[in-house]
């Protein structure tokens, strides 16, 4: 079956079965590699993406849920060339470790700064709560966050976009 | 990919050295990464010159730096990335010490074909053994070049110096490095003496310098082992048995084999896998697998109840740790005596385990996110019984690797899988169950301490036992592999056997550092392993340090004295007094009383008792109504030597300090005599952003000139003993069992 998805942009059609998970799709038919297998069961948030402004567990979303929505991956955050707000603040915090579980962290983030640009400390910390990461890299995080907030800001000041 | 360089044919005899005991080689075995961590008999070591780090066991400077004709740097290490930023920090070392820009420089990582071998990549010793043998060899290099140049230029070296990848003459005439390279011979060995830049001139080692490998991170760049795609791949899974031990006793595949898009089910003994052509295939697959798969009880696991306390009872083999004074029958003031525990607990990447191979031409080549490329070379050839040249193990990353988890199985099992259908590079995931269920953990261990107090107030005796497993059953063997044991003609796992080593395995850190004069230490040997188990992150020194730390403070408390000071008071090494010291003073240590449910904990370790020294200061909130703890503040001082990368010590410390604080506050494997029951993150929970310190901060001593001494463990034994001090200080109730879960804490404190 053909299912028809937009991902950072770009409208796709896809032929998987429709109860495929989201995840699948985007990593061996599109061949993106932002959203990560962790646990399949929707505990670990490292395959997070975002749908229409929303958080999503790809490894738990089957495809056809999504025929006519707008899926963003981090490769929808920007490039290793123009990284985007989020990508820079993390690069700029040094904010990863082994880095398996930051573009989940990333898009979770990227969805809480779309609506409040200005969350602060506490707000991202609550937000984050059900991405999980191992390497313990979790006050970095925060700051890249933080500093991405910030970035946002600025470039919606200087008439940039907020992405 | 098939291109094979010229083997030195030493290697494979200096591989096997690294397990070897004879102590006066000790210097050479350390090279090989993982004294105390490696088993097996050597054949006798060659005397070799002492050349620093693993040059003692790969002389050639070429082995380790290549440049070209048009002067393009390749720079090869047998160290492997695992997330704890060692790529940045021999590039920043090779930088500095050839004068070129670190942009400028292709750093290629562990990989049997290309980099020398280096063992594994564990035990804090990549920038010891790898950083310091490509620090002498650019050193050295550089002084080649320049040489190079003063002959061709018919003038003394010493009136050239080195400057960005030339080198430059007095009248600003320059030569660059791929014109004297071309004319050089670089084939040659190093010498045990190389001119170092002083400390004063550095321009890259000891900056922050930015990690090379964090912005392919953000963007969903191609990195890890689990984003290779290769032309014609194929998906595939494994079935596990339901406890270990269980064979395969039938199997109707037919209906697997009809499902969509499955290309083969691999059955070869008890191994079980099947592969398909999209990954989702492979997956669903694998369910309807898994529910035909018919197979034998198999092992019964222990009973949970009292398991920790059963572990006494075990048979077991006594290694002395340590002895000196008397053991017994010093006259005591008082004398504080307890039993210290922990779990089995898992490694636990974020990402399960996998692996990518092909089989073809006789070949197989194994991506791989193993700590050891050569180890797992030799266990994937014996394993499948082809000589070792026929198989190329290249390391990728994963997932965080703090220890010995999936990853050599996962390479295995993509190994065997890839002989099933040749010229199709295979890429084989574990699920997460399979990870939580199947990786070997992190020894349950128990210890007891006596110690005892004279009048002043000093320590004058201290008797600790522990029991507990080895720590490592890695590779090397076919017999360490999943996969291995489940063929037709099972590889069995090689008995464990006691050693002791400076550094330690079960036993690391069981020595106190502190001044004491009447000591014995006892490592019980537990050679039979309820489940299986292996290297995680510090080995013992995780409880030794625990239990030594929580000592202290109660000594401490027995003599009356505040526990900062009480440690000064038994510490002589100055490095040690110095991290103590500036821990303290950090975080603001005081006796100020603080609010209610409140508490400040510190603990101190030299990691091995000869590696990184660190002390910290934590604080600690106790909610009485639950018994939750959670972690607010902390400071901590390392000392890592001279300092290559400080952000990058950083990074690894505040990392190991919040992965140890979850060890201690939430882990353990949970298991009934039927399987382990801990197969996922509710099960096993670990620790969320909500109970995430406010802050970690790490200061830095300045060692100037001082060898290097390793970062990435240096956190984990303090941490859980600070975090008991800190508890005993808000509630006044000591927790001696690893982990502090919420209901521990609230029946210590009698709510």
């Amino acid at each position: 079956m053909t299912v028809t998805l937009s991902v950072n942009g770009t409208t796709h059609r896809i032929d998987a079965d429709p109860e495929t998970p989201l995840l699948y799709v985007l990593r061996d038919n599109l061949e993106l590699n932002g959203a990560k297998f962790g646990c399949g069961i929707g505990q670990c948030g490292s395959c997070t993406v975002m749908v229409d402004g929303e958080a999503v567990l790809s490894c738990i979303t089957p495809v056809l849920l999504l025929e006519g929505r707008k899926v963003t991956t981090v490769e929808g955050l920007g490039t290793l060339e123009k990284p985007g707000p989020m990508q820079q603040a993390f690069i700029e915090e040094q904010a990863a470790q082994c880095g398996y579980c930051i573009p989940g962290m990333m898009m979770r983030a990227q969805v809480l700064l779309q609506a409040d640009p200005a969350a602060g400390e506490a707000a991202i910390r609550a937000h984050l709560e059900p991405n999980l990461c191992r390497c313990g890299t979790h006050v970095r995080i925060v700051k890249a966050v933080m500093r991405a907030g910030e970035l946002i800001r600025q470039n919606s000041q200087s008439g940039g976009g907020a992405t | 990919m098939t291109s094979h360089d010229v083997k030195n044919p030493t290697r494979r005899g200096v591989l096997a050295a690294g397990g070897s005991l004879v102590v006066s080689f000790s210097l050479l075995s350390r090279a090989f990464g993982q004294e105390g961590e490696v088993q097996g008999t050597a054949p006798p070591a060659q005397p070799k010159p002492k050349l620093p780090g693993s040059l003692s066991g790969e002389p050639f400077l070429d082995a380790w730096i290549k440049i070209d004709a048009k002067g393009e740097v390749s720079v090869f290490t047998g160290k492997a990335e695992l997330g704890q930023g060692v790529k940045t920090a021999i590039i920043q070392v090779a930088a500095e010490e050839l004068e070129v820009d670190p942009g400028a420089i292709r750093l290629i990582t562990a990989d049997t074909d290309r980099t020398p071998d280096e063992g594994y990549t564990a035990g804090s010793q990549s920038m010891q053994n790898s950083g310091t043998a490509i620090r002498h060899a650019a050193a050295q290099m550089r002084e080649i070049l320049i040489a190079q140049a003063a002959a061709q230029w018919q003038v003394p070296p010493d009136q050239l110096r080195a400057e960005n990848g030339t080198v430059v003459k007095r009248d600003g005439q320059t030569l660059d490095y791929g014109t004297l390279a071309s004319a050089a011979n670089l084939h040659v060995e190093a010498t045990p003496q190389s001119r170092l830049k002083p400390t004063g001139s550095f321009k890259v080692m000891g900056q922050p310098m930015r990690r090379v490998d964090i912005p392919a991170k953000v963007t969903g760049t191609p990195i890890y082992v689990q984003d290779i795609r290769l032309p014609g791949m194929v998906h595939a899974r494994v079935v596990r048995p339901p406890r270990p031990g269980a064979t395969l006793t039938a199997l109707d595949a037919a209906a697997v084999e009809r499902l969509p898009g499955v290309i083969a089910v691999v059955r070869n003994g008890s191994f079980l896998a099947v592969v398909a052509e999209r990954e989702f295939q492979a997956i669903r697959a694998m369910l309807l697998l898994e529910s035909v798969a018919q197979w034998s009880e198999g092992r019964k696991l222990p009973k949970p109840e009292n398991f920790i306390q059963s572990l006494k009872t075990l048979p077991s083999q006594d290694g002395v740790v340590s002895e000196k004074g008397q053991a017994t029958g010093i006259p005591a003031a008082k004398t504080f005596e307890a039993t210290f525990t922990r779990p089995y607990q898992i490694h636990g990447s974020i990402g399960p385990s996998c692996a990518v191979a092909l089989f073809e031409n006789g070949t197989t080549t194994v991506w791989s996110h193993t700590q050891g490329v050569y180890p797992d070379r030799s266990a994937i050839s014996e394993m499948l019984g082809v000589p070792p040249e026929q198989v190329r193990v290249i390391h990728v990353e994963g997932s965080g690797c703090y220890g010995h988890n999936g990853a050599d199985d996962a390479a295995a099992d993509a190994a065997l899988i890839a002989q099933a259908v040749p010229g199709r590079p295979v890429r084989l995931q574990w699920m997460r169950e399979q990870e939580h269920a199947w990786e070997p953990y992190g020894p349950a261990m128990l210890t007891e301490v006596r110690a005892s107090l004279d009048e002043a107030g000093r320590i004058v005796s201290w008797n600790y036992d522990l029991w507990s497993n080895t720590h490592t059953t890695r590779p090397g063997p076919a017999g360490s592999l999943v996969a291995a044991n489940s063929l037709p003609t099972p590889f069995q796992p090689p008995a464990a056997k006691l050693s002791i080593t400076p550094s330690g395995n079960g036993d690391r850190n069981a020595v106190p550092l502190y001044a004491i004069p009447n000591m014995r230490v006892i490592w019980h040997f537990l050679p039979e392993m309820p489940l299986r188990v292996s290297a995680l992150r510090a080995l013992g020194a995780y409880v030794n340090v625990f239990a030594i730390e929580s000592t202290m403070d109660e000594l401490a408390v027995m003599a009356g004295v505040d526990p900062v000071e009480f440690r000064l008071r038994h510490m002589e090494d100055p490095r040690g007094r110095a991290v103590i010291e500036a821990a303290a003073e950090g975080f603001g240590w005081s006796r100020d009383p603080l609010p209610e449910g409140r508490g400040r904990g510190f603990a101190f370790a030299r990691y091995k008792n000869l590696a990184a020294y660190l002390a910290m200061a934590l604080e600690i909130e106790v909610e009485r109504e639950t018994g939750r703890s959670r972690v607010v503040r902390v400071v901590a001082a390392i000392d890592s030597g001279e300092v290559v990368n400080p952000d990058g010590i950083r990074n690894q410390t505040e990392g190991g300090i919040i992965q140890a604080a979850s060890w201690t506050l939430y882990e353990a494997v949970t298991f009934d005599e039927s399987g382990i029951t801990s197969v996922d993150w509710s099960s096993y929970p670990i620790m969320r952003f909500g109970a995430v310190p406010e802050s970690v901060e790490v200061r830095i001593m300045d060692r100037p000139g001082e060898p290097f001494l390793g970062t990435g463990e240096a956190a984990q034994g303090p941490t859980p003993a600070a975090i008991g001090n800190a508890i005993r200080h808000a509630t006044g109730k000591r927790l001696y069992d690893i982990p502090f879960r919420a209901e521990r804490v609230k029946a210590a404190i009698g709510v």
